[in-house]
């Protein structure tokens, strides 16, 4: 298994280095620019702006010195504790955000991703706390009127799309009983309303996962031969099943956990959350180009992290696979 | 039980006004300001979420009344304007003190200025210096003597600013534009090069500012705290112990914060509520004019946008009254000329006058009667609710009474600048907003050559009157010279006004001194919260 | 089970007739009463909205007078803030939206299927290049591809089920290859190949029909997905233009107003919901009828 850990570890390496490089060079080819702004800039300040960000060198130049500023040039891990601050740890620069001059991007980070990493855990915490039982139930009474009922209830997750969940949680919970403030993250007690619009989506789609993937493995011929040698029921499900049965919802929860962690732009602006969702969305929108390469890069290891783990937990769970 | 237990969780947050040293309630006032701030270096931003809260931690040379924004003292107590209305000579108060305690001195006015013009700097709002002598020249770096430059400091209370051109309403501009901020330039010096903007020297703890307020927190997308300054010059009136600015951009989520009492004064308001406060709760709402122009700005080098009269044709088929009234409904004021009325005390007297009628027999006159043959225009605007359902609209609009076909095409916002600045567009949906009060600032983005004009609409005749106007020798043979500008503007229609901004946002009662201003600019010196 | 043996006159003994698979499944998804009621209402809500807009009212036609309005005898389900009749605008809109549903996701399914399952099945270095490639779009900026896709291509309609589908079958192929990797170690497969088929013939006649399960599943969680992002696409310029409308874009627009005027969220959301029940209760169905495994009782 470390041998298969290692070499995904070692593929990591230029499959970042093509993201990097693609998201590098698309940024620039779409119109308008950090300093495309209404009140024109006249062309004199643009040259400014332009040496003063090294936007005047060739472009292979800057790809060139970017790299270098990323490369990790140094090894503290101890520095983490103290803030994430990746420059100090391990010598990784993002540099200045355009948007923010004054900010750099490992700043924005630091401040930025403790927070999507919270909300991201409590609203995982959810999905699965509701989601799992949900399909498991369905899929064990399939066809019954239980099964109805949580598979409706896990539609709804999906079709009440967040920016309809969120304000109506709001108003009812908030504007007109009063348990919550409005929208922020200052205390404890709003991490609820947000979590549990995130989650809903997440919660659905593992339900709808958990109940096809069981359906699955139940009609299978080993758990017929567990149920012919008198395995109670609920052994059956919970030792035989649903190893196999969550297979699907591993594979999803890979990319979803990623997704989930780096937050939810929509989420994010109901409830007024410092978090990374928004920035991804909107350094795109402003072309703040460090910003950009910053939150890909992010969640760029983030999604070939989680997809490791989720191919080491596939293997965990189907004994048949192995480690390839 | 529970809910009980939420409601104190959530009403602490809410409440949020503790006692002060001697007892006394703190008043806390907390402000919805939209984006996040980029920035709070005067010398580097332009936005309005930054200019709100740099007003609380710097002062200008020349204040504003809370009224109307008129010219008054600020960190000058008085000045002098010469013969030839080139140099003013500004005096400053004898116990100007930045917040850390040290003394101001017209000295670092003049190192502000040169590091706002600094090349290296590149600064976006340096333009707004170009009025001075040698200034842009400084800026192009094809001078490099700062001392040729025409900020001078007589002495520790004197500042001599020289134009290289008249300007009548440099007042005007001192007491809205904070780009003429002092900043303390030795403390900047402690963070970093000058000429860097990436020092973090506005940071809470480090940022020292002239104004009534201190920076104490700034906790990017949650909040931003300034409070008292006790340096202040005239510490004395200010009755705000702190202000909290909230970065909330989504306007329905900002609403929800104002109805829980989360926020005391928002900076929007979604306008479908706007009906719903008109009805309930009238004394929270505030309507009022804003300046800036909604228009659509015309391509006048794609046919058939080329030819003057359809263009007035279009402009004139454009039911402003149910425009405003039925889709808008902030209760703004239908435009019939670029020049916003009554702005420094001008109104334009040209119209878009002959409706509908007129329209039809333009377009006829042009070939095209009944639309016919009209190849159909294309019309931009960048993705926002608002500019959709006012195209939509217009779209109908046309349609009914020219038979003129347009087409939608919408852009999220840097690809719609792009396509503006690059000219690519037909007929698009633009808006601008004043910088100070006085009608120059939206004549002059119409000659020939402003960055800003994009319409490529070109008339030296124009220019000509407009520059003439720098040398009028009073404020009403000025006003007269806009007057002819303004009827150019409606002849040819190199854009079509189509409504006067109003600003509409809400303000708990409990504030006073928050007087309606053209340019919804507050100082915050004369704001306090009545505690009955 | 047999019955004790009787005697039987040879007359009176039936041949048994064989069925195809696929018969097989159709009957059983008749028999599945829930299944039948959600394919019932996908039909009709293809219909009305196929054949529905010759008849109602127009959907661009404003009404400023009148703003936006409740339901009433004029306008059953109310207008918007235009004063436009809101049943006409979720008649049209659905058009958009079931089109770009069901193209983008077969395109995702398509794409996704195939390049999951052989990834899967093939192991080795070819799945981790494959899925390294996975990787790689995954993390791409979205917002950015999009806007380059309409610098290079214009804005047409096309380009939307591009852009959507380039997303969507990335999920798609990560679950069909996880479920492919359990898959081709079962025995029929080893059977398979010792028969001799070709790789083709495994993947694409025995893999991936024992794959369907989850794949139809997924589908009826992609569809949704695929109506709301074309929202977010309308944001960025790409799709329709107004005064077109869809159902996501019209869901988004109640959202915001759902206080004031409630109709303008509770019809699209109800008709977006009352779809998507359906066609996942019939999903559900179908992957109940085509699953092999099933007993034939």
């Amino acid at each position: 298994m470390f041998r298969f850990i290692g070499y995904r570890l070692l593929q990591a390496i230029p499959v970042m280095l093509i993201i990097i490089t693609g998201t590098f060079f698309m940024q620039r080819f779409v119109p308008g620019g950090p300093f495309t702004a209404e009140k024109a800039v006249t062309p004199e300040v643009l040259r400014n702006l332009n040496a003063y960000y090294h936007l005047d060198d060739p472009l292979w130049k800057q790809y060139r010195d970017y790299l270098w500023d990323l490369c990790p040039k140094a090894f503290h891990p101890g520095a983490l504790t103290q803030g994430l601050d990746l420059k100090q740890a391990f010598g990784i620069d993002f540099r200045p955000s355009f948007k923010y001059p004054n900010r750099t991007v490992n700043e924005i980070i630091a401040d930025k991703l403790p927070v999507s990493l919270e909300l991201g855990f409590y609203s995982l915490l959810i999905a699965l706390a509701v989601g799992l039982p949900l399909g498991v139930l369905a899929a064990v009474r399939r066809n019954t009127w239980i099964d109805y009922l949580c598979s409706s209830l896990a539609m709804t997750g999906i079709c009440v799309p967040t920016f309809v969940l969120g304000p109506i949680l709001v108003l009812l919970l908030a504007i007109h009983a009063g348990w919550f403030n409005a929208s922020g993250w200052y205390s404890p007690i709003d991490r609820i309303l947000p979590s549990l619009t995130l989650g809903s989506v997440y919660a659905a789609y593992i339900a709808r996962l958990s109940r096809g993937g069981l359906l699955e493995i139940m009609s299978q011929d080993f758990i017929r031969t567990a149920r012919a040698k008198g395995a109670t029921e609920t052994r059956v499900i919970f030792k035989h099943a649903l190893r196999g049965g969550l297979l699907p919802v591993v594979s999803f929860l890979g990319p979803a956990i990623a997704g989930i962690l780096t937050g939810s732009f929509v989420i994010e602006t109901i409830f007024q959350i410092p978090g990374l969702g928004r920035e991804f969305v909107n350094s795109a929108f402003n072309r703040d180009y460090t910003l950009v390469l910053g939150t890909v890069i992010l969640y760029a290891a983030l999604i070939v992290g989680m997809n490791l783990v989720v191919d080491v937990v596939q293997v965990w769970l189907n004994p048949k696979l192995k480690f390839e | 039980m529970l809910s009980a237990g939420f409601a104190l969780a959530g009403g602490c947050a809410r409440h949020g006004d503790g006692a002060g040293a001697d007892g006394r309630p703190l008043q806390v006032l907390r402000i919805g300001n939209g984006a996040e701030p980029q920035d709070l270096d005067p010398e580097a931003i332009t936005g309005v979420p930054e200019l709100n809260i740099i007003l609380s931690l710097f002062d200008s040379l020349v204040g504003a009344d809370p009224h109307d924004l008129h010219p008054i003292p600020g960190l000058a107590e008085s000045w002098d304007i010469s013969n030839d209305r080139l140099v003013y000579t500004f005096h400053l108060r004898s116990n100007l003190h930045w917040s850390d305690g040290n003394p101001i001195t017209a000295g670092e006015f003049v190192k502000s200025y040169q590091r706002t013009l600094t090349p290296a700097f590149a600064s976006e709002v340096s333009y707004k210096l170009w009025c001075v002598v040698g200034a842009e020249d400084y800026n192009h770096g094809m001078l490099t003597d700062f001392s040729k430059v025409g900020f001078k400091a007589l002495d520790d209370r004197t500042l001599q600013v020289t134009l290289r051109q008249r300007i009548p309403f440099l007042l005007k501009i001192l007491a809205t534009d904070d780009v003429w901020d002092p900043l303390p330039v030795k403390v900047l010096a402690r963070y970093g090069p000058l000429d860097r903007k990436d020092t973090g020297w506005t940071k809470a703890g480090r940022l020292v500012g002239s104004g009534a307020f201190m920076l104490k927190e700034w906790t990017p997308d949650q909040k931003i705290v300034v409070v008292r300054n006790p340096y202040y010059w005239d510490a004395a009136r200010v009755k705000l112990d702190a202000i909290e600015f909230y970065p909330v951009v989504d306007a329905s989520t900002e609403e929800r914060m104002f109805r829980t009492g989360q926020l005391d004064i928002t900076s929007q308001l979604p306008s479908t509520k706007i009906d719903v406060y008109k009805r309930e709760h009238p004394e929270e709402l505030r309507l009022e004019p804003y300046l800036g122009v909604y228009f659509y700005r015309c391509n006048v080098t794609r046919p058939p946008l080329n030819d003057a009269r359809i263009r007035r044709a279009l402009a004139l088929a454009v039911d402003r009254e149910r425009l405003v009234g039925d889709v808008v409904k902030g209760g703004e004021q239908p435009a019939y000329a670029v020049s916003y009325p009554n702005d420094g005390g001008y109104t334009p007297r040209a119209r878009l006058t002959g409706g509908v009628a007129e329209a039809r027999r333009l377009l006829a006159e042009a070939g095209f009667p009944g639309g016919k043959g009209m190849p159909p225009i294309e019309l931009l605007y960048n993705t926002f609710k608002e500019h959709q359902d006012i195209g939509e609209a217009i779209q109908a609009m046309w349609l009914e009474n020219l038979g003129v076909r347009v087409t939608l095409r919408n852009e999220d916002w840097k690809v719609y600048l792009d396509s503006q600045h690059t000219h690519n567009f037909q007929l698009e949906r633009a808006g601008w907003i004043a910088d100070y009060m006085d009608p120059h600032v939206f004549l002059e983005i119409w000659v020939t050559a402003n960055g800003n004009n994009d319409t490529l609409w070109s008339d030296p005749e124009y220019d000509r009157l407009l520059r003439s106007s720098l040398d009028a020798d009073t404020e009403e043979a000025r006003y007269e010279i806009y007057q002819k500008l303004d009827s150019i503007l409606v002849e040819e229609c190199p854009v079509i006004p189509i409504y006067y901004y109003t600003s509409f946002y809400t303000v708990n009662p409990r504030v006073q001194g928050w007087w309606p201003t053209l340019l919804n600019i507050h100082p915050y010196k004369f704001v306090h919260l009545d505690r009955t | 089970m047999s019955a004790a043996p009787q005697a039987v006159p040879p007359q009176q003994e039936q041949p048994e007739r064989g069925r195809s698979p696929w018969a097989d499944a159709w009957r059983r998804l008749r028999r599945n009463r829930l299944a039948l009621f959600g394919g019932i209402v996908v039909a009709t809500m293809l219909v009305l909205c196929l054949v529905g807009p010759f008849f109602s009212q127009s959907y661009e036609d404003q009404n400023l007078d009148l703003g936006a309005a409740p339901p009433s005898v004029a306008h059953w389900l109310g207008t918007d803030t235009l004063g436009r009749d809101l049943f006409a605008r979720i008649l049209f809109g659905g058009r958009i939206s079931i089109l770009v549903g069901l193209v983008a996701t077969l395109v995702a399914l398509v794409i996704g299927v195939s390049y999951g399952a052989i990834a899967g099945f093939a192991g080795g270095k070819t799945d981790a290049v494959m899925m390294r490639i996975v990787d790689i779009l995954y993390a791409l900026p979205f917002a950015i591809f999009v806007i380059l896709l309409m610098v290079f291509f214009g804005r047409n309609i096309f380009l939307l089920f591009v852009a959507i589908g380039a997303v969507e079958w990335l999920t798609m192929a990560r679950i069909v290859r996880g479920q492919a990797l359990s898959v081709k170690h079962m025995e029929f497969i080893e059977a398979a190949r010792a028969l001799g088929y070709g790789r083709r013939r495994i993947i694409f006649r025995h893999i991936i029909p024992n794959l369907l399960g989850p794949i139809i599943v997924y589908t009826t969680l992609t569809i949704p997905a695929v109506m709301l992002l074309e929202a977010f696409l309308s944001f960025l310029g790409l799709g329709v233009q107004p005064p077109m409308s869809s159902w996501g874009v019209l869901i988004k627009d109640g959202a915001d107003k759902m206080e004031e005027f409630w109709w303008l969220l509770v019809f699209p959301g109800s008709v977006f919901s009352l779809t998507l029940f359906s066609l996942n209760f019939l999903g559900d169905g179908l992957r109940d009828a085509l699953d092999v495994r099933a007993a034939k009782d």
